[in-house]
């Protein structure tokens, strides 16, 4: 009998949507709340290997045409560069600013340098786990 | 009495906990041990919703949402796992 996971398929195409929504979610309630960009790497990783599970590498791959150790790589020049900026401005390493404005559709919200640091370090956090399940995976 | 009940549930999702604990370490078969792994995650996000309670905090409701998704997606995997035997496949083979 041929098997067939239409119900799993049609289920995570639904629920990879809402849990991208918290790893965005998590990643943007940053510095004030519980979350921040480890968590919501975390998140979005976990998003990335339930596709993997529900679909196979070969049309994942083909969806998501990104080298996830180049995208580790990526992050973490983001990271560290965030870092050097602020010696531009003659302070301390990994100083970081914040400020309030008044934006047309969020009315005043907090704009801060560290936001740019926490995508980095979620986007490090997104290759390094794909990339070990993925190794891990092509192994056996 | 509020308190009272609330840490009376507590006590007693700790007791389910160790049961389908039992069942985790003496479980006749695998499909027993996933069964009871995903009770215990059920059982965890009850429990840290009754604990967020107590502490009169909503910071732990995040903690709710990642624990369901994490006890969503190894379900996934270990019921995958179990009936075609590999997790994550190489090939579309449909």
């Amino acid at each position: 009998m041929r098997t067939n996971n239409v119900i799993l398929r049609a289920v995570v195409k639904l629920v990879v949507f809402i849990i991208l929504t918290l790893a965005v979610y998590l990643f943007l309630s940053g510095h004030h709340s519980p979350g921040g960009g480890f968590i919501g790497g975390l998140v979005l990783a976990s998003a990335f290997v339930l596709l993997f599970i529900a679909f196979d590498i070969e049309t994942v791959r083909h969806a998501i045409p990104f080298d996830f150790k180049k995208v580790a790589a990526l992050g973490a020049f983001i990271s560290v560069s965030t870092g050097f900026a602020s010696l531009v401005f003659g302070e301390a390493f990994l100083t970081q600013a914040f400020d309030y404005f008044e934006l047309p559709f969020f009315g005043k919200t907090e704009l801060s340098t560290v936001t740019i640091f926490e995508s980095g370090v979620a986007l490090v956090v997104v290759g390094v786990v794909v990339t070990i399940i993925l190794s891990i995976v092509e192994d056996v | 009495m509020i308190e009272a009940m609330l840490y009376a549930a507590l006590t007693l999702y700790g007791v389910a906990i160790a049961i389908a604990l039992y069942r985790i370490i003496f479980g006749p078969s695998l499909p027993d041990r996933v069964i009871a792994l995903d009770m215990i995650g059920v059982n965890l996000i009850s429990a840290i919703a009754i604990i967020s309670i107590v502490f009169g905090t909503r910071s732990f409701l995040d903690v709710i949402l990642i624990l369901g998704i994490l006890a969503f997606i190894s379900t996934i995997a270990f019921s995958k796992y179990i009936e075609r035997g590999v997790i994550i496949d190489r090939k579309r083979n449909d």
